[in-house]
């Protein structure tokens, strides 16, 4: 739909759209993080559905105008609902040469590109590796896309002539001229970034001045120039009525832990060490010392875990958070909270591996390291987080099942949604449910003594009807008990060595995580048909690209439905029979067919699997022909 | 037939076999570990703090099947990992009394790192580190504690790495409380034992112990008899360095160096008088380090080296949730999940 408006001094085209795809890209000091931000908080507030993916170089600050040191932030946003941070960008913002290199490929053709150009100057295009004396700009290789050309920095420059600040500083707010000029393009307010600005600079007021100047003039710098023909439009999302926030991944997984914590009433104890992409849980945590919550910066990742197992014997919700090379070293410690069998959270937001790996991209690779990664038969619960949003609800399952179970639970995110966010129709909370802990207090039984007298005794490893033993915490009198990492007697936790004992102990165990899924969810169907031709098996963060593929498949008439599980140990009861109810199962996956080895060894099932192991998300496009091609 | 509880009535004053499991002690014959554990049983009722409040932790060896015979909370976690565990512990239960024991392996060899950063912290546990210069559950390796040299099983041609100063490097990690003591020597054991646990801080007491089936005689000079005054140094707050068969010699600085002098030479005034609050004195006495065959060697100074008042992790971390409370007001659920910024869909 086209419709000129009279409002602006010359003819310019308001253009409406359902979606679109930005990329902000440029060097990591160059803000593009914060300008991406701020064009998704204001979108999210004029009710646009959206979805964002940043993408960090591994260096802080990688050399200057190099490939390496490209930062990104893409945002998807849409008057119709958004699933995914997109395949494709409509508009790429490029603040220099390696920005425009780098990303040009996912650039739909006809894309727009806007070029700082400053960042095009002869060192930059060296350090971009283009050859000498050529430009991408000037050489006819984007002739298929819209190129504007902005000097962002001398417009910046110029704004801020006379203001006092240094070109340095000055050359630190280029970022918001972009973010103004966009605002523009897309007919979004400024406001909600003047009332970011006036909270962020509270402390400097000659920096909201600045700030907002250079914001200002990126706008009306769109108004004004006469290359601009063309404005967008992008309406409100037909989203479930109700109060929405925006989310991030890690942000809610710390938000899911407090509030499993206040639910239970249980101070809240975070054992960790710094590591991508998992510490924002850890900062995010850390600012809520308000709800009670403890956060120990622990000197490695062993002592992460073990610090929370020491609070956790007493008495408090007990969690550590690391990402794959972390989890490696915690396994002995996790090992030992099997044996124990005490509560214990274990995050893990996978990151591309093995070893080092990819510390900043995504990857699902760690599945089989959650189920298997630990020596003896050492079964735990495992649980994953299919979008930002679900990060909060699995992070308050997985404390939920661990104190009522009294077992390990390890939750599985990843790095595409720690760190990207969503709109999220937050609960209030009266809606989230209290999870009842029940302290040991007396003795659980009567023993006879040699001499016929009977004494009350507590036994520490009781069980119940869910075969979880009783929680008796320290400061109880008359409970006093020695809990350990040695094979043990069923009930007396005696330490015991017999052969019999062992086997019967391994199993229980093992009987233990599994009786766990009469209290889960069963599996539904996301979308689509109960039974069917293919069904899509997916888990974690993988939810969106899946849904957005197999909503648009089910548009073009192809029979696919799709699953997504969430609880990946136990699995939920009637998933087999689901699986029983599709001639093929095909299963996308950010790793080597972890999940598909699973579902093979569980119901026999013959999966398709569709492997993407290169630290980006699949797109929906690529997951789409899949589908198609095995629907043949 | 009567029914009775487990444990004795609040007004019962509790004794030594109160603290005695109903666990078979597994140590070998002759072990020094059973002095250790008795003269411990035998304390805990002089603490004036519940049964129920004290907590002993350990990690993997055979000091560390400590807890299993101490009738009070226990944990016997993982090979080196005991002191992390009690300072989870710790931080978020203050109230209670926990003791980590750890032998020479598990607390400077596997679990060197949490040692010194639990010392680093003064997260407010004690820490007793059974040093028998050997590993003895894995039947007889060197430990880092062994002297240059030693013949094991894993070195039969001798060691090659030179040993820890086990209490110098506790000083260099922030100790606060730094004492030795020994196996055979119960009543020395006792005190020290208590003034470890008088101490607001972590509590470091190395405990030389016979390991007589693997390293038998490894501390012999320091304990028998017939060498023990002449190679111990046994400090006492506010007296004298004095040692010797007949109590006839001393210790005195020349400047920055300590000597050893004969009594009858010097006036008493001239003689260190130990100073356990003196961290530079305590620097120069972890320093007593010497190879007892070494022809001039310094003696092996038992007792405090040193204590230091220092605000602990455990208090700050929990002063510092109270007053973000106070400041704050407690945590509003809903506030949290509201955020700074929310849009209505109508």
């Amino acid at each position: 739909m086209t419709t000129a408006t009279q409002e602006t001094k010359r003819q310019v085209e308001n253009k409406e759209l359902k979606n679109v795809v930005i990329l902000f890209a440029g060097d990591s000091g160059d803000g593009i993080q914060l300008t991406g931000t701020q064009f998704t908080n204001t979108s999210a507030l004029l009710g646009n559905d959206i979805s964002t993916f940043p993408n960090f170089p591994a260096e802080i600050r990688a050399p200057q105008g190099t490939l390496a040191g490209v930062s990104g932030f893409q945002l998807h946003f849409g008057s119709v609902n958004i699933y995914t941070a997109g395949d494709h960008s409509d508009v790429m913002v490029v603040m220099n040469a390696a920005a425009l290199k780098a990303n040009i490929k996912s650039l739909k053709p006809g894309g727009i590109i806007i070029a700082n150009m400053e960042g095009f100057g002869p060192k930059n295009l060296e350090l971009a590796k283009y050859a000498k004396g050529d430009n991408p700009l000037k050489n006819g290789s984007l002739d298929k896309y819209k190129v504007y050309e902005v000097d962002v920095t001398k417009l910046t420059r110029a704004c801020l002539e006379g203001s006092g600040l240094g070109v340095k500083d000055i050359d630190r707010s280029k970022n918001m001229f972009v973010l103004g000029f966009l605002l523009w393009m897309y007919n979004r307010s400024m406001d909600p970034t003047l009332s970011f600005l006036k909270e962020q600079f509270k402390k400097k007021p000659e920096l909201i001045e600045t700030n907002t100047k250079v914001l200002k003039a990126g706008y009306n710098y769109g108004e004004t120039t006469e290359t601009f023909t063309t404005r967008y439009e992008v309406k409100a999302a037909p989203m479930p009525k109700g109060i929405y926030r925006s989310i991030m991944g890690n942000q809610a997984t710390a938000m899911g832990l407090i509030a499993a914590a206040k639910k239970s009433g249980l101070t809240l104890f975070y054992g960790t060490y710094p590591i991508t992409p998992a510490s924002d849980i850890l900062h995010e945590l850390a600012k809520h010392k308000n709800f009670d919550v403890k956060t120990f910066q622990a000197e490695d990742e062993i002592a992460a875990v073990c610090t929370a197992i020491g609070a956790s014997f007493g008495g408090n919700l007990g969690v550590t958070g690391s990402s794959g090379p972390g989890i490696a070293l915690k396994a002995e410690a996790i090992g030992l909270a099997v044996m124990l069998e005490i509560p214990l959270v274990i995050v893990n937001v996978q990151r591309g591996g093995p070893s080092t790996g990819l510390p900043t991209k995504t990857e699902q690779a760690d599945l089989l390291q959650a189920l298997y990664g630990r020596n003896g038969e050492c079964p735990i619960v495992v649980v994953a987080a299919a979008s930002p949003s679900d990060c909060f609800h699995m992070a308050f399952e997985a404390c939920r099942i661990s104190l009522e179970h009294m077992v390990p639970v390890m939750l599985l995110t990843d790095g595409y949604i720690a760190n990207g966010s969503e709109p999220w129709r937050f609960p209030s909370a009266s809606d989230i449910p209290e999870i009842k802990i029940k302290f040991a207090t007396k003795p659980n039984s009567v023993v006879e003594n040699a001499d016929g007298t009977k004494i009350e005794k507590f036994l520490p490893y009781l069980r119940d009807e869910k075969l979880s033993r009783p929680w008796a915490v320290p400061g109880t009198k008359g409970l006093e008990h020695r809990i350990g990492g040695i094979e043990k007697e069923n009930e007396t936790g005696n330490i015991s060595y017999d052969p019999e004992n062992h086997e019967f102990m391994v199993k229980l165990r093992q009987e233990k995580v599994d009786r766990v899924a009469n209290y889960v969810p069963e599996q539904k169907i996301d979308n689509g048909k109960e039974k069917g031709k293919i069904l899509v098996l997916g888990w974690g963060s993988t939810y969106g690209s899946i849904k957005t593929a197999v909503k648009e498949c089910i548009d073009e008439g192809i029979d696919v439905s799709h699953a997504h599980v969430k609880y990946m140990n136990p699995l939920p009861k009637n998933l087999g029979s689901i699986l029983k109810n599709f001639d093929k199962v095909l299963m996308p996956e950010m790793n080597n067919g972890q999940f598909s080895k699973i579902i093979r060894d569980q119901f026999l099932t013959p999966t398709i699997n569709f492997n993407k192991i290169k630290g980006i998300p699949f797109s929906s496009g690529e997951l789409k022909e899949k589908i198609k091609e095995i629907n043949k | 037939m009567s029914t009775t509880t487990a444990t004795p009535a609040p007004t019962e004053k509790l004794t030594a076999k109160d603290f005695t499991s109903d666990q078979e002690v597994r140590w070998c014959p002759g072990c020094g570990d059973y002095s250790i554990l008795k003269q411990a049983q035998t304390i805990m009722p002089e603490l004036g703090i519940p049964k129920e409040n004290i907590a002993f932790v350990a990690g993997i060896g055979c000091a560390s099947r400590f807890p299993y015979y101490m009738d009070t909370y226990g944990l016997h976690s993982i090979h080196g990992r005991a002191t992390a565990v009690a300072s989870g512990l710790k931080t978020t239960r203050p109230e209670l009394s926990v003791w980590v024991v750890a032998g020479d392996g598990d607390g400077l060899s596997i679990g060197g790192n949490h040692t010194i950063h639990l010392l680093r912290r003064n997260i407010n546990v004690n820490m007793m580190l059974f040093n028998n210069e050997i590993y003895g559950l894995t039947k007889g390796q060197y430990s880092p504690a062994s002297p240059l040299g030693k013949i094991s099983k894993s070195t039969p041609f001798g060691s090659i790495d030179y040993p820890f100063n086990p209490l110098a490097l506790v000083l260099g990690a922030g100790g606060t409380f730094i004492a030795r003591s020994m196996d055979r020597d119960p009543v020395h054991l006792r005190s020290m034992m208590k003034r470890a646990h008088e101490h607001h801080g972590t509590s470091f007491l190395e405990i030389y112990q016979n390991c007589n089936v693997f390293n038998d005689g490894a501390f012999e000079v320091f304990t028998e008899k017939a060498s023990k005054k002449e190679e111990t140094l046994m400090m006492e707050h506010g007296k004298p360095l004095i040692f010797g068969a007949t109590a006839d010699k001393g210790i005195k600085l020349d400047g920055f160096k300590p000597i050893v002098v004969n009594i009858a030479d010097v006036s008493a005034n001239d003689l260190w008088i130990h100073d356990e609050r003196d961290e530079m004195k305590a620097t120069l006495l972890t320093r007593f380090f010497d190879d007892p065959k070494k022809i001039g060697h310094m003696p092996r100074p038992f007792g405090i080296f040193l204590v230091q008042d220092k605000p602990t992790y455990d208090d700050a971390m929990n002063a510092q949730v109270a007053d973000i409370i106070k400041a704050k007001g407690k945590g509003d659920l809903d506030a949290l999940l509201r955020g700074r910024e929310t849009w209505t869909i109508n």
